[in-house]
């Protein structure tokens, strides 16, 4: 049985329909991208899994470790090991990260981590990120630029070890050196327990962290998988000739491969 | 009045409410209402010196000559003819414990309150021995040349302090219910502090036990002498119970040159009071007045902690939280009345409006001619939990100096979704969020409490939003 299994899935808004029947299946120790255009549906995807309330499942099944997702609320979904990587995190004023991260891990494992033991498992997390020591103690995103705000989604992946990670577009908006530092994090936290879906735009990220699979949505439609090759040939030939071959055409059966 | 009143009453041989331990045994049958009888017969139990009973007869005679408070909320369903003014013998509140509300319990249980103190507060009990911790930290104080008594106390032990001071602050004509607290007035600190006499520990006059027997009109006197320091606890987070309707109370402080005080005061009546409180100080020269303010329980409070600047270089802030539940109304706000150059002042009001709650910010800040070079900031965050909860803000600024710097700044939010849906996607459950949230929002005035009252207050304000949100 996949880790995570979605089938022929529609979702949207209350008004629009955004997902036409998204399949997709991860099993544990794989790490699966999911690139396209703009707009294509990806972080849709991604918000549905995790359950946000703005995302209404019209048809389909989400599977997590066997569990039907859309009968858990955001928070239950988290506990059974969904973690999900926010492209744009919300700012919490007051709140700072370490107290924040304390409370959360609280809630995920159902043990209260004793105070001194907590900060330095934090202080280490935070130097393997190459995090300044005070980042602890910063307002949850409160003034954060587009980068520390990845910095704070790493750190979280890193200090939660979730077993189903949902990177939504960890790359943008960071440079060189912060993107090898996500990378380097996600690449350490590889194990056959736990799986990642990668989402991005751009193929860069993709050669720090090397993906078992690739899946290409457009207009909400994952219209072509493949493997990591794949990845190069969208980040040569752009999506048109994606767009061109395959839009508008039922999804691919997972078997099925290119390049 | 019936039986069991006065059954409690002769139960209640023993002595004296705290604060009145020292008074003799007094029997009198309670009658409700305000007379120059019930005023005299209050400076009667205290055994108070002319003077005093001077003052509250003649405060009477402002109350009833004053109208009544045409702004503000709706105060109307208050009677002031159904209350009893004069202290009551501790057993007097004897209602049983069965007879106190379940939620009232529920909170006790859920702030870990020891069984005994739970009684207390609940005005099941009368008597708490704190004299164990008290005493101690009083023999520290006393090495000091710290005065820290009961104002009824202090009328006898003190009168030289008190004559100097009482009622400078606060005159009985200052408004309605000030008038009425200088006729009737029991309990409440005095405290003095000597000069370049630094107090390091808070003193905590009321933490939890204290709270209840505060009574209804106490009346508290702090004079700071020159270059002094104090920080000063009163009040608690757990829900003071009672059968009485109203709480009114005045507050005067008094900072010396170069003293600074800091009030600290956490109250939550229970929801059928009306809390009407005064709470005024003056400040001279290069001194510091800090009131730091919550407002949890009650139907309906009126408070406005004031900073009088009279000395060059003052300083004066306010930091004010409420929380207004279902069917309360919190109308909070502080003043700063700069009469001096070069005074700064500072008021930061948070409110948090739960179900059909509402909460108003009410400010003012005045600059008089001839205060130059003043500098004031207003910044008031209003949070409203519900789409029915409710909030208003009335700033008054009134500046007779063109070289005065006044800003004002406002805000009113909600708890998003999406900090919601971000947080409980961390296996937060959705209250917790909430609460969360909440208690970052109150988080720059939690901080400057002292630890137990900021935790206490965390950990109420999640209850309120547990039995308020669902």
């Amino acid at each position: 049985m996949p880790m995570l299994e979605v089938d022929n899935l529609y979702a949207g808004t209350e008004e629009v329909t955004i997902l036409h029947g998204v399949s997709l299946a991860i099993d544990a120790g794989e790490v699966h991208a999911l690139m396209g255009p703009n707009a294509s549906g990806k972080s849709t995807l991604a918000k549905a899994l995790a359950g946000d309330p703005g995302i209404v499942v019209k048809s389909g099944a989400m599977r997590f470790l066997g569990e039907d997702l859309s009968a858990l609320t955001p928070d239950e979904r988290a506990r059974l090991g969904l973690f999900l990587s926010f492209q744009y995190p919300p700012e919490v004023p007051g709140v700072t990260i370490a107290s924040f991260i304390r409370t959360a891990l609280h809630e995920l494992t159902g043990e209260e981590t004793p105070v001194l033991s907590y900060y330095g498992q934090l202080q280490e997390k935070l130097k393997q990120l190459e995090l300044p020591d005070g980042f602890g103690a910063r307002e949850l995103h409160v003034g954060f630029s587009g980068g520390e705000k990845k910095r704070s989604e790493t750190l979280q992946l890193a200090v939660f070890a979730p077993k189903l990670a949902i990177l939504d577009e960890p790359d943008s908006g960071l440079d060189i050196d912060a993107l090898r530092i996500v990378a380097e994090s996600v690449n350490a936290m590889r194990s056959p327990e736990r799986a990642f879906l990668i989402i991005t735009h751009y193929q860069r990220i993709l050669n720090y962290i090397a993906p078992d699979r690739v899946h290409v949505m457009v207009d909400g439609r994952i219209v072509h998988r493949g493997g990591p090759q794949l990845a190069k040939e969208l980040e040569e030939r752009g999506y048109d000739w994606v767009k061109r071959e395959f839009a508008g055409k039922p999804s691919q059966s997972e078997d099925s491969q290119t390049g | 009045m019936d039986e069991r009143e006065l059954e409690a009453l002769r139960k209640s041989k023993e002595g004296y409410e705290y604060g009145f331990a020292d008074e003799a045994e007094y029997g009198v049958t309670p009658v409700k209402g305000l007379s120059e009888a019930v005023v005299n017969q209050i400076a009667d139990i205290k055994g108070e010196p002319a003077w005093m009973r001077e003052f509250r007869l003649s405060s009477l005679k402002v109350f009833q000559a004053m109208p009544e408070v045409a702004w503000g909320p709706d105060i109307s369903p208050l009677n002031l003819d159904d209350i009893y003014y004069y202290l009551k013998p501790k057993g007097y509140y004897a209602h049983s414990w069965e007879e106190v509300p379940e939620r009232i319990k529920r909170t006790f249980e859920r702030l870990g309150i020891p069984e005994a103190e739970q009684k207390f507060l609940a005005g099941v009990e009368a008597q708490y021995d704190s004299e164990a911790v008290y005493g101690r930290l009083k023999g520290r104080w006393e090495k000091q040349g710290v005065i820290f008594e009961t104002t009824d106390q202090a009328v006898k032990r003190h009168p030289e302090l008190l004559r100097e001071y009482f009622a400078t602050v606060v005159k009985p004509d200052d408004n309605r219910f000030a008038a009425l607290n200088s006729a009737v007035w029991s309990g409440g600190s005095f405290v003095y502090i000597p000069p370049g006499v630094r107090v390091e520990i808070p003193l905590q006059a009321y933490f939890r036990i204290n709270a209840r027997s505060m009574g209804q009109f106490e009346r508290t006197l702090i004079i700071a002498d020159e270059g002094s320091f104090v920080h000063y606890v009163e009040g608690c987070t757990a829900p003071v119970y009672s059968t009485e309707s109203l709480h009114s109370g005045v507050i005067e402080i008094v900072v010396k040159r170069g003293a600074r005080v800091r009030y600290s005061t956490v109250q939550n009546w229970s929801t059928d009071i009306y809390n009407l409180v005064t709470q005024r100080a003056t400040t001279h020269e290069d001194a510091t007045m800090e009131w730091v303010d919550g407002n949890l329980g009650s139907k309906t409070t009126m408070k406005y902690p004031a900073v009088v600047m009279v000395g060059r270089g003052a300083r004066g802030e306010v930091l004010s939280i409420s929380f207004a539940g279902s069917g309360q109304h919190q109308d909070a706000g502080a003043k700063l009345i700069h009469l001096a150059p070069d005074t700064t002042g500072r008021i930061t009001s948070k409110s948090i409006s739960v179900a059909d709650g509402r909460s108003s910010y009410r400010g003012l800040v005045r600059v008089l001619p001839g205060a130059h070079g003043c500098k004031a900031h207003v910044e008031c965050d209003a949070l409203l939990m519900n789409p029915q909860s409710r909030t208003d803000t009335y700033p008054y600024i009134d500046v007779n100096e063109p070289d005065a710097e006044v800003s004002h700044e406002a805000r009113v939010s909600r708890v998003s979704e999406e900090q919601l849906f971000y947080l409980m996607s961390r296996g937060i459950k959705r209250t917790e969020a909430v609460s969360l949230v909440v208690s970052g929002f109150i988080q720059p005035i939690t901080k400057e409490l002292p630890l137990e009252y900021a935790v206490e207050l965390n950990r109420l304000i999640q209850l309120e939003m547990e039995e308020s949100v669902g």
